[in-house]
């Protein structure tokens, strides 16, 4: 089950992470972004049935939490973008063009 | 030749130039503003109190430096140990031989007759305090020079000197042309002190070869004969080219005329009694050198007889009342060198003296008559003067007296001991003399000439004229006493042979200069022929000028007339400064503003070192900004393939 | 056996759930898409014995949190024409390539069946009790750190979000 799961875990990131680079729209990126932690929980938990080892457990119980106050977070700032610029399309948020 | 071997500790020689500095420190730093008037002036009184200052100490030497017997009259003074380098000490110490008791007399005595004289001349000058303080910082230069145990010092001063002459030629250099001549005066001093540097360089360099490191006046005399003929002609020659440079020699006199750009009495402290006489002092005080070499001898005394010929030729023609003292004093400085070239060494020293008297007198009183004329300088212009100014007239003519040479006065004394040791010497030859003989008669020409012009027939300018008036008698009081030196100085320096007593002057420089090989072959008759023959060069000029000037006033347009080009190669110097500036400026300043300006500093170091370094930075960051997209996924795929990057590496091995 | 089939069941809901997360042009699509997943893998965690964090996932994560990106979505309120169309550049192809080929290398790499059985697991294992043991004893600093984190993201989004004076958009 151990190595399964892994191998699950793998393919969920490798999604995620094609999300978070193709999309444009700025709150499927941040949703992307949401799966990518939940691939990295799936390991953690995975690994820790496998160990006997609570921390595991902590770990994503952790991960959890801060994927909570990231969301809370980065929606604000996209509310805000929203306000300020009308637009939440990310090839339109490009001011830092150096 | 045994030098002074013993000395004594007189503690106040540090004084003599002290005072000065000290003088010229108070005066610099307090005192803005001043201009002479009111009651409140201390600088005139700091001022002048100090060389006043200087010259009792120095006569109290001088008597200190009686009481000691003649082989001993040497007072050292050493005030701390300046360098010390393994086997080489240099002290910043002072030493008052015969010499140097004669140069610093002179130096403080007409030097503080000048500063009593500037408080007149420069009244109501914006800049009085800087001007005195500049005085003051020269006057302790000078006594630096002639003061300093050692060859550092003398260079020390010597370019202390060239430095207050840089400032008070250009002193009031709101006006560029004074400003430049100023300038032209120190670069080229400049060019002489080039070769100065290399023979003190060499003659330091040569000495340590055979294991003696010095430059110490004594110590240098005593191992003199150590080093080889070449090598000390080559150290003379290198000298001398400073002092050509110093006492305005030809080639490098062109800075003296310009520098009647400053202040009158800077022209008489400066340019007459002083700082040109510098190099004078220095080939007497290495006298022990020169005496080795014949070629340099000759070399010295040859380009003394061509100066004095070639710049008394360029003073009959001028008619600026400075510019003709100004090449007065390059011809009668040839004749101090051609006095020092053939061994006369007193001679030369003695002319030195008494051509410090009356070239003083007749700056200063050149001075007197420029006030009176608000500041008319054009002789063409005076006349009928000397009703107008007595004092300065009267001290004036016997100023001219005594540079033309007439009995009983200094300038008869010194200038004829010269011409008999230009023939009679070992080293002199009756060439020399010829050239000298017919420069007297020149000078005479041109001095008369210039005072006829001046004083008497009838005046040219009668607005001028009639606002002439005589100096305040802070000027005109300076003039007698210097009329006073001018007239019996001469006293001091009747040769032996006349029968009249000792040669005072030379009996007291025996001891420096050891005892004086007369031409004792010669009779008295032929010296008595020869004297009569200065006296006849003498009143040719004379009588030539009054001729000219005074008879019959159209002669010498007509000649000038006749001989259309010669009168212009003289009234124009030779175009000497205009050659110089042909050789020399013009290819100096295109090199300058063509190559190093234009294409090294602007091109390379600004543009390409500078700038190039901004635009290399400025085109690197042009191209790494492109990393910035400003999107976030940009940001995350580079993380990502970082990422890869690592893991694949990790993986695979 | 009846694990293997729960698995396969979860793992395949999941993987489905998170193709349409990130292929659906409407975000509420992908919202909804990203419940499910979540619940998907919810149900994986309980049967590795992490029963806490398996409720915790579905309470928290997609009951709080997806909630909120729900109403955030909601209240941008696009239209279709401002979700715009599709763009094709290097960088995604790219990326999806890069991304394949280093998923099928990881994956390879595991190996198969390399951890062995899995050992016994008690009642306690993943349970609240077991997961508070160790939450308060052992990791008592990094509980009490995340919660200062949780009070400066409630600040943030607070001070974030307030409308100006006069604001109206």
């Amino acid at each position: 089950m151990t190595h399964e799961s892994l191998v699950l875990s793998i393919i969920l990131f490798a999604i995620g992470v094609i999300g978070f680079l193709v999309r444009r729209n700025a709150i499927v990126v941040l949703m992307s972004v949401e799966l990518m932690l939940n691939a990295c929980n799936l390991a953690f938990v995975a690994v820790s049935r496998q160990l006997m080892d609570m921390t595991g457990h902590i770990y994503a119980f952790m991960v959890m939490t801060v994927a909570a106050a990231e969301a809370a977070v980065a929606l604000a700032i996209v509310v805000l973008i929203f306000r300020t610029r009308g637009a939440v399309n990310l090839d339109q948020i490009n001011i830092m063009k150096g | 030749m045994t030098p002074l071997e013993e000395t004594t500790f007189f503690g106040y020689l540090r004084w003599i130039p002290a005072l000065p500095l000290i003088g010229f420190l108070i005066n610099i730093f307090s005192a803005r503003g001043e201009t002479g008037h009111g009651r409140a002036s201390k600088v005139h009184w700091i001022a002048c109190l100090a060389p006043f200052g200087s010259f009792l100490i120095a006569l109290l030497s001088f008597s200190r430096l009686l009481e000691l017997a003649p082989e001993a009259r040497r007072l050292t003074d050493t005030v701390f140990t300046w360098i010390a380098a393994g086997d080489f000490t240099a002290n910043l110490s002072f030493s008052m031989d015969p010499l140097s008791a004669v140069m610093t007399l002179v130096v403080t005595g007409v030097g503080f007759l000048i500063h009593v004289y500037s408080v007149g001349y420069m009244h109501g000058d914006r800049a009085y305090a800087r001007y005195f303080a500049y005085l003051n910082l020269f006057m302790a230069m000078m006594l630096l020079l002639v003061l300093g145990d050692n060859l550092l010092l003398l260079f020390l001063g010597w370019e202390g000197v060239g430095l207050c002459s840089y400032f008070l030629i250009g002193f009031w250099y709101e006006d560029p042309e004074k400003a430049y001549a100023g300038l032209k005066a120190f670069v080229v001093n400049r060019i002489g002190d080039f070769g100065f540097l290399l023979g003190i360089f060499l003659l330091f360099w040569s000495l340590g070869q055979k294991g003696i490191w010095t430059i110490d006046f004594h110590t240098i005399q005593a191992h003199a004969s150590l080093l080889s003929p070449t090598v000390i002609t080559a150290i003379c020659l290198l000298l001398f080219m400073g002092a050509m440079g110093k006492s305005a020699q030809f080639p490098l006199h062109v800075w003296l005329p310009d520098a009647m750009a400053g202040p009158t009495p800077v022209s008489a402290l400066i340019h007459a009694a002083t700082m040109v006489t510098a190099g004078v002092y220095m080939v007497a005080r290495m006298h022990f050198l020169y005496v080795t070499s014949d070629f340099a001898m000759q070399w010295v005394a040859w380009f003394g007889a061509f100066t004095a010929l070639f710049a008394a030729t360029i003073g009959i023609c001028q008619n600026d009342i400075k510019k003709v003292l100004a090449y007065s004093t390059v011809s009668q400085l040839g004749y101090m060198f051609v006095g020092v070239g053939v061994g006369a060494y007193a001679a030369g020293i003695f002319h030195l003296m008494t051509h410090a008297f009356f070239k003083a007198l007749l700056f200063l009183g050149a001075g007197s008559v420029m006030h009176a004329v608000s500041g008319e300088t054009n002789i063409q212009k005076m006349g009928g003067l000397r009703s107008k100014m007595p004092w300065t007239f009267g001290t004036f003519l016997i100023a001219t007296l005594a540079i033309a040479g007439f009995p009983p006065f200094s300038g008869f004394f010194s200038k004829d001991e010269i011409l008999w040791q230009a023939y009679a010497s070992g080293h002199g030859s009756t060439a020399l003399w010829a050239v000298l003989w017919i420069g007297a008669a020149i000078t005479s020409f041109y001095m008369f000439r210039l005072t006829f012009l001046t004083f008497f027939t009838k005046p040219r300018d009668h607005h001028l004229h009639d606002h002439a008036h005589e100096s305040p008698s802070v000027m005109t009081i300076p003039l007698a006493l210097l009329a006073v030196g001018a007239a019996v100085a001469g006293f001091l320096g009747i040769p032996d042979s006349w029968g009249l007593g000792h040669n005072l002057f030379e009996g007291f420089l025996e001891p420096v200069f050891g005892k004086p090989h007369h031409g004792g072959h010669f009779s008295h008759s032929t010296e008595a022929l020869f004297v009569g023959l200065s006296v006849a060069a003498g009143l040719a000029g004379l009588i030539l000028a009054w001729v000219f000037y005074v008879r019959s006033r159209d002669i010498p347009v007509r000649l000038a007339r006749s001989f259309p080009l010669v009168y212009r190669i003289l009234l124009n110097k030779y175009y000497v400064d205009e050659i110089y500036d042909f050789l020399f400026v013009r290819p100096i300043r295109v090199l300058s503003e063509k190559i190093f300006w234009k294409i090294l500093d602007a091109g390379i170091v600004d543009d390409g070192m500078v700038n190039g370094t901004a635009r290399f930075f400025q085109g690197a960051a042009r191209l790494l900004r492109r990393i910035q997209a400003g999107d976030v996924q940009s940001y995350g795929f580079a993380m990502i393939v970082g990422v890869l990057a690592i893991v694949g590496f990790m993986l695979l091995q | 056996m009846i694990q293997a089939i729960a698995f396969y069941l979860f793992a395949a809901t999941a993987v489905v759930f998170a193709l349409l997360v990130v292929a659906a042009r409407n975000p509420i699509y992908s919202a909804l898409s990203l419940i499910g997943c979540l619940f998907a893998i919810a149900g994986i965690f309980a049967l590795n014995s992490a029963h806490l964090v398996a409720i915790l996932q579905i309470l928290v994560y997609a009951g709080a949190i997806m909630v909120l990106i729900l109403f955030v979505i909601m209240l941008l309120n696009l239209s279709p024409e401002e979700l715009g169309k599709p763009v094709f550049n290097t960088r995604k192809v790219l990326a999806v390539f890069l991304l394949a080929a280093g998923g099928a290398l990881l994956i390879g790499r595991l190996g198969t069946k390399v951890w062995g059985s899995l050992p016994a697991a008690d009642d306690r294992f993943g349970s609240i009790e077991g997961v508070g043991m160790v939450l308060f004893t052992q990791y008592l600093l990094p509980f009490e750190m995340v919660s200062l984190l949780l009070l400066a993201a409630i600040i943030g989004a607070a001070l974030l979000s307030r409308r100006e004076r006069g604001d109206r958009s």
